[in-house]
């Protein structure tokens, strides 16, 4: 566990702490570089680029946005609800999320 | 009296070196690579950086703020209740929630989903199983979560499978028959591949991980490419992540091509063009490290072919940093000072998009 822990520390973005899980979205999404990802997920939260690691300005920013925040919030959107507002958030599709409305519809 | 520096061996030992010999070893790790891949070697503003993290006086090193990286998970869930054979911890649980202990516990910024074997070929038997375990952590989880698997195409191979065994057949001369082989294996991979993952996006997911490319060889990656290709056509949208086994795309059939490529004796800035053409959108650049030489020398290495690959790569690259390969040393526990430096190195020097 020391590894992937200490290379989380060192440079990571520390997922849903932060915006991690947004910008590597867009890596795997859109095949973007790091800092065209950073770019992108900054202008869609309106914060700068080094925001996006600060889990000061993201905590309450991922609360009001309804995109999962690091602790267990009571009612607050968890799971494909959370990547449902992902999808918007960042104007992509995700794959769990297509199959939710499929299935509902 | 000279300054030393405590620094480690390629096996995690613990050795002291000066200044001078740190930087010695990073010229001469650096040198290694240039030769061998044909590309440029770090310049010495980029020694002098290098060997500065390496020097710094704190058992941990952190990249400057507003340079950090998404840093992509293998071995899945594996590492918590897996035994020691995937460096497992062994904590019985259930893979969700080894899944939301890494999301919410750990800080990943994706994660994947693994079968116990991690390789492709086993999941077969019991895809119904992966399809729903997928399900049920795509319902709860955030980050994006991958299905994990390696190519793995000695198990095509006897005793594990079909294929007649290329090693036993080149022992005696039958050339011809070792590659017809490796062909076959090939065609069965990329197929089983294609099956299993058509499968897991049934069942949600966001993508696939391809660990180890290329561990049997050209054959395999030969293999990987074309499933990631098929993959890419079937889902335009699924997150492709391409890691490779080694540096060196070993050639045992020698003469399977990629788009006119030969894929024998490629380097990680040679193959991430070709992940990137089958239709990947993340590469995976590994560099091996060398038990019997310093963390400079092999960081020194290691920063300079992934710096190659990350020019020459048309899609994000994510660096493989787990243990013996990127400049980590070849231990089960990876000693935290070695890894937090080489981990900084690799954003800050080589120019990582993730790890």
């Amino acid at each position: 566990m020391g590894m992937p822990i200490s290379h989380i520390m060192t440079s990571g973005m520390s997922g849903i702490r932060a915006a991690g899980d947004l910008v590597a979205r867009m890596q795997l999404s859109k095949n973007m570089r790091i800092a065209d990802a950073k770019d992108y997920v900054a202008k869609k939260l309106g914060v700068s680029t080094p925001d996006l690691s600060d889990e000061y300005v993201m905590r309450e920013l991922r609360e009001e946005l309804g995109i999962g925040v690091i602790t267990s919030v009571a009612g607050a959107p968890k799971g494909i609800a959370a990547k449902m507002n992902i999808e918007k958030l960042l104007d992509i599709k995700i794959n769990c999320c297509e199959k939710f409305r499929d299935q509902v519809e | 009296m000279t300054t030393e520096y405590a620094l480690r061996m390629g096996d995690g030992k613990r050795v002291f070196l000066t200044k001078e010999q740190i930087m010695a070893d990073l010229e001469e790790g650096s040198a290694d690579a240039a030769d061998l891949g044909g590309i440029p070697a770090l310049s010495g503003d980029e020694i002098d950086k290098l060997a500065e993290i390496l020097m710094t006086p704190s058992r941990m090193v952190g990249v400057e703020p507003g340079k950090e990286v998404p840093v992509t998970h293998d071995i899945g869930t594996i590492r918590i209740d897996g035994d020691q054979g995937n460096s497992g911890v062994g904590i019985p649980s259930s893979r969700l929630i080894g899944s939301m202990m890494h999301e919410r516990a750990f800080g990943a910024d994706t994660m994947e989903l693994g079968h116990i074997d991690y390789s492709f070929k086993p999941v077969k038997p019991v895809i119904a199983q992966e399809m729903q375990t997928m399900e049920v952590c795509q319902q709860n989880m955030i980050v994006p979560l991958l299905y994990g698997a390696m190519p793995n195409m000695g198990l095509y191979y006897t005793p594990d499978g079909p294929f007649e065994n290329p090693g036993d057949l080149m022992k005696a001369f039958k050339i011809k028959e070792a590659q017809e082989s490796m062909e076959h294996a090939a065609d069965h991979l990329t197929r089983d591949t294609v099956w299993i993952m058509q499968r897991l996006m049934a069942s949600g997911a966001d993508g696939v991980n391809f660990d180890t490319i290329g561990a049997a060889g050209d054959g395999d990656m030969f293999a990987s490419l074309h499933a990631i290709e098929a993959l890419r056509k079937q889902f335009p949208d699924i997150y492709i992540e391409a890691g490779m086994a080694g540096e060196l795309l070993l050639g045992l059939h020698g003469e399977m091509e990629y788009d006119g490529t030969v894929l024998a004796g490629l380097w990680p800035h040679q193959q991430a063009p070709l992940a990137a053409k089958a239709g990947a959108n993340v590469f995976g650049p590994v560099v091996n490290t060398n038990t019997s030489k310093t963390s400079p020398w092999n960081l020194g290495r290691a920063v300079t072919f992934v710096k190659a690959a990350v020019k020459d790569s048309p899609i994000p690259c994510h660096v493989n940093m787990g243990m013996g390969v990127g400049g980590i040393p070849m231990f089960e526990t990876p000693t935290i000072d070695a890894v937090s430096r080489a981990s900084k190195a690799m954003v800050e020097i080589a120019g990582v998009d993730g790890i």
